[in-house]
């Protein structure tokens, strides 16, 4: 059991999540479009590569680095039996992002957060629950654009997030920021595609390795 | 104290994951077979059959063993089966490694939200059977449903199928987007999913069975009524091919209501429909004071007369206010007033 789970953190790339996206495939699904110049963050400046009449856009090789260091946890996560929780509040997205985690057995919340259900759970919900191990965001803000409350309960939980960044959000709470497009369609059903896709391996692996140590 | 004849939906709290011994299956399980026990007993007492004793028997006999003068029916002592006294309970909602079972957990209202979810992609595959259809080219179907004749489910009703609460702005949410399901004009490949959550309104009308008329030995038809107003209970017999002549218990109505507000109330089904002269009428009426009587026979006659008209004048004289009840009786008087309303007189000193 200590090898199954100390085995993948030997390599750097257990799951191999570099061949799930290319370059191309990010410029294709308009990733790298970000907010007008006026609606800038500042803490995003590092990873913006320009501005084009007054449009930035997000510098794709740092995304990519982002993107693979991210895959790469949630693998990790999800090879380990953790609950991920997908969270985002961009009502376009809402039944995509619900019929993903479905799809994955994991967890989602696109609804209206209530105030207590991190850090107030044992009441809420009862006296054994089991917090979520990860967090993701497919849209760091709210619907009044201001950073999600999930950022900071889970920093205060000790839940580790990982979240797509806009221009106009701010990366400090979240563990593995990706900066990208979270507005478009097609940006967004990117993402989906490939954290099932990577929770899937992932699942697979662990129930292979399981059956590997039975047979022994 | 123990709060045991509740819903779910008026606790908050998930009473169930809180409390482990008290609403347990094996604890239910127990409560049915003690349930079960009892009833045999309480059969041999009462000398039945322990076979064939039904819960009506069962009320009766609580009921004669213990009489109570309660005014409220449910603080009365009574034996009923577990599942209608301890509220469905919602279980642990998660399995032994910790992770609960339903996908939407994590909201707080995951019944609610995943009928959303369900409800929202059905709204989504009519649009896509839509556009499939539009593409090929055929024309859209379009059978309005019967708006009148059904109704959406409640929010009580609806929380009783969650087992969850709902606030009011969830509730109006889920209706508008039903609403919006049911407006697309493909809808009917979902209409069983649609028709979980609606209920059928019988129309009014349709409730109250016309009697048809009957006839008697020398070929005359008639039908009766029956009607009432405060204490007074008056059935009333009307004829056709007649003069106009009406008989109160054996006594003409000149005699029997002196009064002319009394003989207007008794003629006024029959002004309404322009058959004045047409009808003869023989009541009998008990009870009540001299309007009350009056009003009681206007009823009654108004009731009889429905098996001679068509059914839009039965309509007429339904929203006429001729074949309501009139609900108004004498208020009770209350302790520390001189009557229902009068209070005693106010003394300064």
């Amino acid at each position: 059991d200590d090898k199954l789970l100390s085995e993948p953190l030997n390599h750097p790339d257990f799951f191999n999540v570099k061949e799930l996206f290319t370059l191309k495939d990010l410029f294709d699904a308009r990733v790298h479009l970000g907010h007008k110049k006026g609606c800038r963050h500042r803490f995003m400046e590092p990873y913006i590569f320009g501005c084009r009449l007054d449009q930035d856009i997000i510098d794709l090789d740092q995304t990519m680095q982002h993107l693979q260091l991210a895959l790469n946890f949630t693998a990790h996560v999800a090879y380990r039996k953790g609950i991920i929780l997908f969270v985002s509040r961009k009502r376009q997205f809402c039944h995509l992002v619900e019929r993903t985690a479905r799809e994955c057995g994991e967890y989602a919340h696109t609804r209206y957060w209530q105030g207590g259900l991190l850090t107030n759970a044992h009441v809420q919900f009862g006296a054994g629950v089991r917090l979520p191990d990860l967090l993701i965001f497919l849209s760091s803000l709210n619907n009044i654009f201001e950073p999600h409350v999930a950022i900071r309960d889970a920093a205060k939980m000790n839940i580790p997030t990982v979240g797509v960044v806009d221009t106009n959000c701010n990366p400090c709470l979240i563990t593995y920021p990706i900066p990208g497009n979270d507005d478009s369609p097609a940006a967004v059903e990117l993402y989906c595609k490939l954290f099932r896709m990577t929770i899937i391996r992932a699942k697979d692996k662990r129930r292979q390795s399981e059956a590997i140590e039975e047979l022994r | 104290l123990r709060l045991i004849y509740t819903t779910t939906a008026v606790q908050r709290k998930n009473v169930g994951a809180s409390g482990p011994e008290k609403y347990t299956e094996a604890f239910i399980k127990k409560q049915i077979e003690e349930f079960n026990l009892g009833k045999r007993h309480l059969a041999n007492m009462m000398g039945e059959d322990p076979e064939t004793f039904t819960q009506e028997d069962i009320d009766r006999a609580i009921a004669y063993l213990f009489p109570s003068g309660l005014f409220d029916k449910q603080a009365r002592p009574m034996m009923k089966h577990p599942t209608e006294i301890f509220p469905e309970q919602r279980k642990i909602q998660w399995g032994e490694d910790g992770r609960p079972f339903h996908f939407l957990f994590y909201t707080g209202k995951q019944s609610y939200y995943s009928l959303m979810h369900e409800t929202y992609e059905k709204l989504l595959n009519v649009q896509k059977y839509q556009d499939q259809v539009t593409a090929q080219g055929l024309p859209l179907q379009k059978e309005k449903r019967n708006l009148a004749g059904s109704r959406w489910l409640t929010k009580i009703e609806l929380e009783e199928m969650l087992l969850e609460k709902l606030s009011d702005d969830d509730y109006s949410r889920f209706i508008q987007l039903l609403q919006k399901l049911v407006a697309l004009p493909c809808a009917d490949t979902e209409e069983k999913y649609i028709q979980k959550f609606s209920k059928e309104v019988p129309v009014q009308l349709q409730k109250v069975v016309i009697e048809p008329l009957q006839y008697d030995e020398r070929g005359v038809a008639f039908s009766t009524g029956e009607g009432k107003r405060k204490t007074a209970r008056a059935t009333a017999v009307v004829y056709d091919n007649g003069s106009g002549k009406i008989t109160v218990n054996g006594i003409d109505i000149l005699h029997y209501f002196p009064v002319l507000q009394d003989r207007e109330q008794l003629l006024f089904p029959f002004q309404f429909l322009d058959r004045i002269g047409k009808h003869d009428m023989v009541c009998t009426v008990s009870g009540g004071g001299r309007s009350a009587q009056a009003g009681a026979i206007r009823l009654a006659s108004a009731k009889a007369l429905r098996s001679f008209v068509t059914e839009k004048e039965v309509e007429l004289m339904r929203q006429a206010g001729l074949l309501t009840v009139d609900p108004r009786v004498k208020e009770r008087k209350k302790p520390g007033q001189e009557g229902p309303r009068r209070k005693f007189t106010w003394k300064k000193r």
